[in-house]
């Protein structure tokens, strides 16, 4: 398959509302992402960063507003349409199915994939995470947190999505865990691959980061290049200590 | 000795039926989270559709099964559609009550169709009894016919569930739906699929119920359906094979309660060792404790 290119964004996010119930939880925000860019959303707990995520996933319907992807709207699809587009989520908490088999969880990431296209990728993920390889058939509830970590990523990437998404994926691990992450974080995007990364550790991913927003309680503060984010002041103060 | 291996023969039937039926609480319960407590009435519509079938419209025993078991996956998907799906991000409780309003429902209008009195079921299965130990111990071929129904549900849909694409993506859906939904898994579809094989179970399950106990009426299925029910609490709620060692188990301290200790208290005596059990292991024989790993 030859890699379409796109001179607009591949994402493009625009003026979008999501409620839980009564709360007004994301309030107009509009984000791009062009392709083999990596764009990350950093902010406090709460500011919307997961919420965004899960909109753009499709597991989350926005009240106004509009999403697309590809230059398609996917505004009003579900995840099970989205997917199989090309973009794929790699959600906060790692949620990789516990009482299945490291081997499965890869399936599973193929599911709307032909069974030629799961085995091929299936290779990629074993050279990629060689780890997953050796624990190929234990149960993934007993792999470590990094473990589990490589494996939701993997999974993620079994969809073969033009634009991976990761929520989070720093999150409680170890810092020489985390350092391990964003390095295939960064190996990925020298593989072509396009990634929306949102992160509470704001210091790191900004330093893998091409672009970046600043989300404040449910609307985006600041945007720009990612160097230019690191140096500015507010953010320095309020997301980087210091 | 041969009375208790009859007894014992008897107790593994009823219980295969209960396991059949028990499959269908749980699967339903570990895919779409809730008590469906009108599959039991859906055992008594494949019950009646059977009997129509082979009583009315003279089809072969199979074919009247086969029929049976059409219209009750028909039904069990048409009932997930049109009273649970639009309640997906509804309370439990409203899910429940619905599900008791369903039974009353299916209950009501087989009233209307097939009248209150109770139909004597045929024969349908037609195996005659095998005489073992020189005549010492007589089985009815609906009990084998049964028990090898029982063990065939059972290693089918292991299989199912182990190896078929579906059959992963419904353990995907059972233990995290959101995750299932970004594997680019068809959520509402795969519930459907559940209700589709759980009431095509119960197609089955009303078919060697009435062949084992051929008095058909509106409210056959209730009692089954909560002593079923009860077998997949008993075995962990969720588990497949729970379902079928709490469904055997069952039947056989039910028979062998009512021939030893009771007959009026044999239902008591089938809720005590319940509540026992859930008292010792609150998550049933074979259910699973939820883990955390942080």
């Amino acid at each position: 398959m030859t890699k379409q290119e796109y001179a607009g964004p591949i994402l493009k996010v625009e003026d979008i509302h999501v409620y839980y119930g009564a709360i007004h939880a994301i309030k107009g925000i509009s984000l791009e992402v062009y392709q083999d860019e990596i764009v990350t959303l950093i902010g406090a707990n709460g500011a919307g960063k997961s919420t965004t995520l899960n909109t753009i996933a499709g597991l989350l319907k926005p009240r106004s507003g509009s999403i697309e992807f590809c230059e398609k709207p996917i505004t009003h699809l579900g995840a099970s349409k989205i997917v199989p587009a090309g973009l794929s989520l790699c959600p906060e908490g790692r949620r990789v199915f516990q009482q299945m088999t490291v081997r499965e969880n890869l399936e599973m990431g193929g599911f709307t994939r032909t069974p030629e296209e799961i085995d091929e990728s299936m290779e990629d993920m074993f050279q990629r995470f060689p780890r997953l390889k050796e624990r190929e058939k234990q149960i993934a509830g007993t792999l470590s947190g990094g473990e589990q970590q490589m494996l939701a990523m993997a999974r993620a990437l079994m969809s073969k999505p033009r634009l991976l998404m990761l929520d989070e994926p720093s999150m409680g691990l170890a810092p020489i865990l985390v350092e391990q992450i964003f390095g295939i974080i960064q190996e990925l995007h020298g593989a072509g691959v396009t990634i929306l990364l949102v992160e509470q550790n704001a210091q790191m991913a900004l330093s893998v980061a091409d672009r970046a927003y600043v989300l404040e309680t449910g609307s985006i503060s600041m945007s720009g290049p990612a160097q230019e984010l690191a140096h500015n002041d507010a953010v320095r103060k309020a997301y980087l200590g210091s | 000795m041969m009375a208790f291996l009859s007894n014992l023969v008897n107790g593994i039937s009823l219980g295969s039926i209960y396991a059949i039926i028990a499959l269908g609480y749980t699967m339903v319960y570990g895919i779409a989270k809730m008590l469906n407590f009108a599959h039991g009435d859906v055992i008594m519509v494949g019950a009646y559709i059977a009997f129509c079938a082979a009583q009315y419209w003279g089809f072969p025993p199979v074919l009247a099964l086969l029929v049976a078991m059409a219209v009750c996956t028909l039904l069990g998907v048409t009932i997930e559609k049109l009273a649970y799906a639009p309640l997906r991000q509804a309370t439990s409780l409203a899910v429940l009550i619905t599900a008791i309003g369903m039974s009353y429902l299916l209950q009501n209008l087989a009233l209307l169709i097939w009248g209150a009195n109770p139909k004597v079921f045929p024969d349908l299965i037609g195996l005659g009894s095998i005489a073992l130990f020189d005549g010492q111990l007589v089985v009815k071929g609906a009990t084998l016919v049964t028990i090898a129904a029982n063990i065939v549900i059972m290693v089918a849909l292991t299989l199912f569930t182990a190896r078929t694409k579906m059959g992963k993506a419904m353990r995907c859906v059972s233990e995290d739906r959101g995750a299932a939904e970004l594997m680019g898994i068809h959520v509402n579809g795969t519930i459907s699929l559940t209700f589709a094989i759980g009431s095509f179970l119960a197609a089955i399950a009303g078919f060697l119920l009435c062949s084992s106990y051929p008095v058909l009426q509106p409210t056959t299925g209730s009692m089954p359906g909560i002593k079923a029910f009860t077998a997949a609490v008993f075995g962990g709620i969720g588990s497949i094979p729970g379902a079928m060692v709490g469904g055997v188990l069952l039947g056989v301290i039910e028979i062998l309660g009512k021939a030893y200790i009771s007959t009026e208290l044999g239902d008591a005596i089938v809720f005590a060792v319940l509540i026992i059990v859930l008292l010792v292991r609150p998550t049933g024989l074979m259910g699973k404790a939820t883990r955390e790993k942080v």
